[in-house]
Order: structure tokens, then C-alpha cells, then sequence
């Protein structure tokens, strides 16, 4: 599925901070972990991963540093800071508010007119 | 194929990716390692589950992105990658960044160096004030050897060169001491003048390296001039700003500065400057546009519009040149300034590309400057022996011919090229020849007029 571009730029903070938020881990792994959570329904252009990792660091809320990975190469790790929390608890904040607004306003609009809703717009609730 | 053949050719398309990678400006080489991590990591993935590593490989740059989007993000996140920096060099990993901090190492104890070497006659009962002659006829020999001596360390020459550059500096030294001139007469300040635009040959021969010999390595000696002219006017500015603010501050507690300014501030920091602007020419080199040839294209169209209504008014009123004392100077600077503004855009052009408008104008420039310059020696030439030859007259008649003739046969060259009947590679070539006969002149002022005009 495609997403919108804004979208995934506005969504990329919030997924990238809670996957650290789960643990350190590095550009691959946090890709990887973005296609399992999503099930395949987010896909981001890796690249693209790295310069959201640089802001993250430059906001301070992400640390990085620089070890030897198991197959030798080195490989740069990221870490959740205090602040990175905080950002993720402010991100998470809206994103319910916004969830919470779509979620009632898809309610009504689906039992008002079920017979006239496209069906593209069907599967939108959960990709948001 | 072999399961060798497809390593090798899977690390020489990653080789081909990374050096891709690394000619975009806003990815640093740190982040070439991340993202060249990345996608060993994706391709590994993908042999894994039954991929040809040639497939993996594209598949991973697929999945990778478009480059130029990347490093287009990449310029969003890091803006300030694109303003080039100047004195860190942060993009280069390892041996490079090494090597560059040894180089501003020794460049920075080398400018210590001839602070501490300009105050050395100060040890002796020299003083700046009451020794203005000998510090005026030797200030070339406290800093251009340790210059040189950067050069000789940096490009590692051979030490026969060595020897030669330093029976160079001997020489000077020796002549520059030993005549009886009288005290800030006409033959030592000429021998001031000149001393440095001989010996600035010898910088040149160090800086080319083992190239003198070609024309290149002669073009690059005057692009690295006229960068360090320019590096060294800002530091002069940096330098009076800083100044004016001590003055200030230590006003306000009633301190006098000027003593320690005149003695000390002025000519260490004069004297190390040289050395600290010629390493950051060396360092910037490939890092900013040079800004030599910029300048040259912002003010020829000007002078050559001065030069043109100057001769159109000289033609028009029929004024005659009003010959004073200084005109003849006044002429031989506006030659240089001219000859500058030629040779930066010379060694900024593309021999190879088509003549333009630019040229044109060039052309323009430099037959207005010829013309007036020969309207001034005509005036200069009917009353030559009403004045007599002072040894200033001499060397400024010497440097007008010698400039006179490097602009006319330039012209020459200018118009043949404009006419395509020549090659920009001869008025390139040409000007480069032509950098020994400034030095060699320069060195005949130095070592044959004091006696020729009685040590006046």
C-alpha cells in the first residue's frame, strides 16, 4: 500500500523513537522492525531512514555511536535518550488525539452512508 | 562463474557505489560507512534467501532509493555541508584528516617561528624604529625561507633543490647586508621593493615541487599568489579589528597599548600571518572556489570601462599627460593591475572552450591599458633628460617595458586566439614563461643599482 509522503514523513519520528525505545539498535534492524510491526504495509525507501536518524541525533533525541559488529564491519548504533522519551510521550499524545478524532469520525460516516462509501477508503482506519 | 568471481565482482559494484556516494557533497564519509553497512547487511539478507549476489546487489540499491533523492534529504538534514568548510576537514577519514592536522601543525609552528624570527635582531639592539633600513631591506628573509621551508617539507624535495634554494636565500641575504646604502635613500628603498619579488621565485620553485618545469605547475604558483593575496588582506582585516578592539578595552583602564601593537602585535602577527595564509590556501584549495578568478570577473568590465573613457577624454579634450613625479608609477600599477586581472582570468578559463565575450573584453582591457600606458611614456620619453635617471625613474621605466612587453605580445596572442588562429594554451604558456623575468629584473634592481647609482 501506498502511503502519502507527509504522512510517512509526520509518522517516522514517532515509529523510529519507539522502536529505540525498545532497544539500541542500528539503520537495518530498525528497518526490518518497521516491515515486521506494519506487516509489510509501511515501506520506506532505507535511505531515507538515515537522515531521519541524523535529525533524531542532532534534536538530541537520539545518541549514536560506532561499534564493530559481528561480521566485522562497523556498524552505528542508536540510543534513546531522556529527551527522545519525552519527544516519544509528546508524540504519542497526538497521535492518540488525532486516532481518536479519525476513529469517531469514521464511526459516523460509516453507519450514515455504508452503501455509498468507496472502497478504497475502507482499509484507511487501520492504516492509520 | 566461480563463488570468487561473484565476491569480487559483488565488492567491485560496492566499491563503484561508494565512490559514486562519495562525490555527493552533502553525504560524509562516515555516512557512506553507515550506509554502505546497510546495504552489505540487506545484501547478505537476500543471498540468504536465494539470491545471486549480483541480484542482491540490485535489489539492496533498489531498495536503497534513488541516489540523487537521497542525497537530497541528506542536504536537507545537514544544510551546512553544503557551505564547503574551510579550516576543519571533517570529511576525511583516517590517514587524511591525520595528514591535515600534521600539515596545520607544522604551518602553525612555522608562523611561530617567524614571529620569533622578526623579533631575533631585537636581541642584538636592533630596534624597528631606530633600524627601519635594515628591517625594511631584510623583512623578506625573516619569513619567505620559513615559507619555503613549508613548501620543501610538504612536497619532500629532492636535496639538491634544497641546496639551491638555500644558496638562493644566502645570496639575498648577503647582498641585501652589504652594500653601503645610505640610511632610507633612494637604493635601499628600491632594494626593500624588489627583494621580495625576486625571492617570491624562490617560493615559487619550492611550491611547484618538482614541477617548475611545467607550465601547470607554474599556473598553479600563480593561482596560490593571488589566493594568498586575498588571505592575507582578510587576515589583515581580521587582524585590525582585533586590534582596534584591544586598543579599546584597554583604553578603559587606562592602558597603552600602541607600544606593544607597534613592536610586537604588528610585525609577529604580519610575519606569521604569511605562513598561516599560505596553509590555508594549500588546505581550501579543493574545498572553496577560488576567489581570485571571481574578482577578476567582477572588475574587468570595470577597468576596461575606466581605461576606455580615460582614452576617449584623453582624445576628446587633447590633454596632454600632466608628467609629475609619480606618474610613471602611477602607470606601472595600473600594468600590474591590469596584467593581474589578465593572469587570474587566464588561469581560471578552460583553454579548451570557444572564445566568448568575456574575451573580448579582455582584449579590450588590455589594448586601453596599453594605449594609455603608451600615451604616458611618450610624455614621459620627450622630457626624459630634463629629469635625469634617478634610480627610481630607472626601475620604473624597466618595470614598464618589462610589463609593456608581456601585455602587447598577450594582446597579440588574445587576438590571434579570438580570430582562431591560435590556441589559448600559448597565452597561458606565455605567462607562465614569462614569471622569471619579473624575478631576474627584480634581482638586477637588487644587486646592480646600488652600485651603479652610488648607494644613494
Amino acid at each position: 500500500m501506498e502511503i502519502s509522503k507527509d504522512l510517512m514523513a509526520a509518522s517516522s519520528t514517532p515509529i523510529v523513537l519507539a522502536i529505540l525505545a525498545e532497544g539500541d539498535s542500528y539503520g537495518y534492524a530498525i528497518l526490518q522492525r518497521v516491515r515486521e510491526l506494519s506487516g509489510g504495509r509501511i515501506e520506506w525507501t532505507d535511505g531515507m531512514l538515515y537522515p531521519v536518524l541524523h535529525r533524531l541525533e542532532r534534536l538530541g533525541h537520539v545518541e549514536a555511536r560506532w561499534e564493530v559488529a559481528e561480521t566485522g564491519r562497523r556498524r552505528k548504533y542508536y540510543r534513546i535518550t531522556s529527551e527522545g522519551r519525552a519527544q516519544l510521550a509528546e508524540e504519542r499524545r497526538q497521535w492518540q488525539a488525532v486516532d481518536a478524532t479519525l476513529r469517531g469520525i469514521w464511526q459516523v460516516l460509516s453507519v450514515s452512508i455504508p452503501a455509498t462509501q468507496p472502497p478504497s477508503a475502507a482499509p484507511l482506519p487501520q492504516g492509520a | 562463474m566461480s563463488a570468487a568471481d561473484h565476491v569480487d565482482s559483488l565488492e567491485a559494484q560496492v566499491d563503484q557505489w561508494r565512490s559514486y556516494l562519495r562525490r555527493r557533497q552533502a553525504i560524509h564519509t562516515v555516512d557512506v560507512a553507515e550506509l554502505e553497512d546497510h546495504l552489505r547487511e540487506q545484501i547478505a539478507a537476500l543471498v540468504d534467501a536465494g539470491l545471486a549476489a549480483d541480484e542482491a546487489f540490485l535489489v539492496a540499491m533498489k531498495r536503497m532509493g534513488n541516489l540523487d533523492a537521497l542525497s537530497r534529504e541528506f542536504a536537507r538534514e545537514h544544510s551546512d555541508r553544503l557551505w564547503k568548510q574551510l579550516v576543519v576537514v571533517p570529511s576525511e577519514a583516517g590517514d587524511a584528516r591525520g595528514w591535515a592536522r600534521t600539515d596545520g601543525i607544522v604551518a602553525f609552528c612555522l608562523a611561530v617561528a617567524a614571529a620569533v624570527l622578526i623579533k631575533v635582531p631585537t636581541l642584538f639592539g636592533m630596534d624597528l624604529d631606530q633600524d627601519a633600513g635594515f628591517y625594511a631591506r631584510n623583512v623578506s628573509l625573516f619569513v619567505l625561507p620559513l615559507l619555503t621551508g613549508y613548501f620543501v617539507w610538504k612536497r619532500g624535495l629532492a636535496a639538491s633543490t634544497v641546496r639551491w634554494l638555500a644558496g638562493a636565500f644566502i645570496a639575498a641575504a648577503v647582498f641585501a647586508n652589504v652594500y653601503p646604502v645610505a640610511p632610507l635613500g633612494y637604493t635601499e628603498r628600491l632594494m626593500a621593493l624588489h627583494l621580495p619579488i625576486a625571492l617570491w621565485l624562490v617560493v615559487g620553485i619550492a611550491y611547484a615541487g618538482g614541477r617548475w618545469r611545467q607550465g601547470g605547475g607554474r599556473m598553479d604558483f600563480i593561482r596560490f599568489t593571488g589566493e594568498l593575496f586575498i588571505y592575507y588582506v582578510l587576515i589583515a582585516l581580521g587582524g585590525g579589528v582585533f586590534t582596534a578592539f584591544m586598543a579599546l578595552i584597554f583604553q578603559a583602564i587606562d592602558i597603552d597599548v600602541e607600544r606593544f601593537f607597534q613592536s610586537w602585535l604588528l610585525p609577529c602577527g604580519a610575519a606569521g600571518a604569511v605562513l598561516i595564509a599560505s596553509w590555508l590556501v594549500e588546505a581550501k584549495q579543493s574545498v572553496i572556489e577560488n576567489m581570485a578568478p571571481v574578482l577578476t570577473k567582477l572588475f574587468t568590465p570595470l577597468f576596461a570601462a575606466l581605461l576606455v573613457t580615460f582614452l576617449g577624454t584623453v582624445l576628446w579634450t587633447g590633454r596632454g599627460v600632466d608628467i609629475e613625479r609619480n606618474v610613471l608609477i602611477a602607470f606601472d600599477l595600473l600594468l600590474v593591475v591590469v596584467l593581474g586581472l589578465l593572469l587570474y582570468s587566464v588561469s581560471a578559463r578552460d583553454p579548451r572552450s570557444p572564445p566568448g565575450v568575456f574575451d573580448v573584453l579582455q582584449v579590450v582591457l588590455v589594448v586601453s591599458a596599453l594605449l594609455a600606458d603608451a600615451v604616458a611614456l611618450w610624455a614621459i620619453a620627450s622630457r626624459i633628460s630634463e629629469f635625469g635617471f634617478t634610480p627610481n625613474r630607472v626601475a620604473a621605466l624597466g618595470e614598464n617595458v618589462i610589463l609593456l612587453v608581456n601585455l602587447a605580445w598577450s594582446a597579440v596572442l588574445y587576438l590571434r586566439f579570438l580570430r582562431k588562429r591560435g590556441s589559448f594554451t600559448e597565452l597561458e604558456r606565455w605567462q607562465t614563461n614569462y614569471i622569471p623575468v619579473y624575478a631576474v629584473w627584480a634581482a638586477i634592481v637588487v644587486i646592480a643599482f646600488p652600485p651603479l647609482f652610488g648607494y644613494i
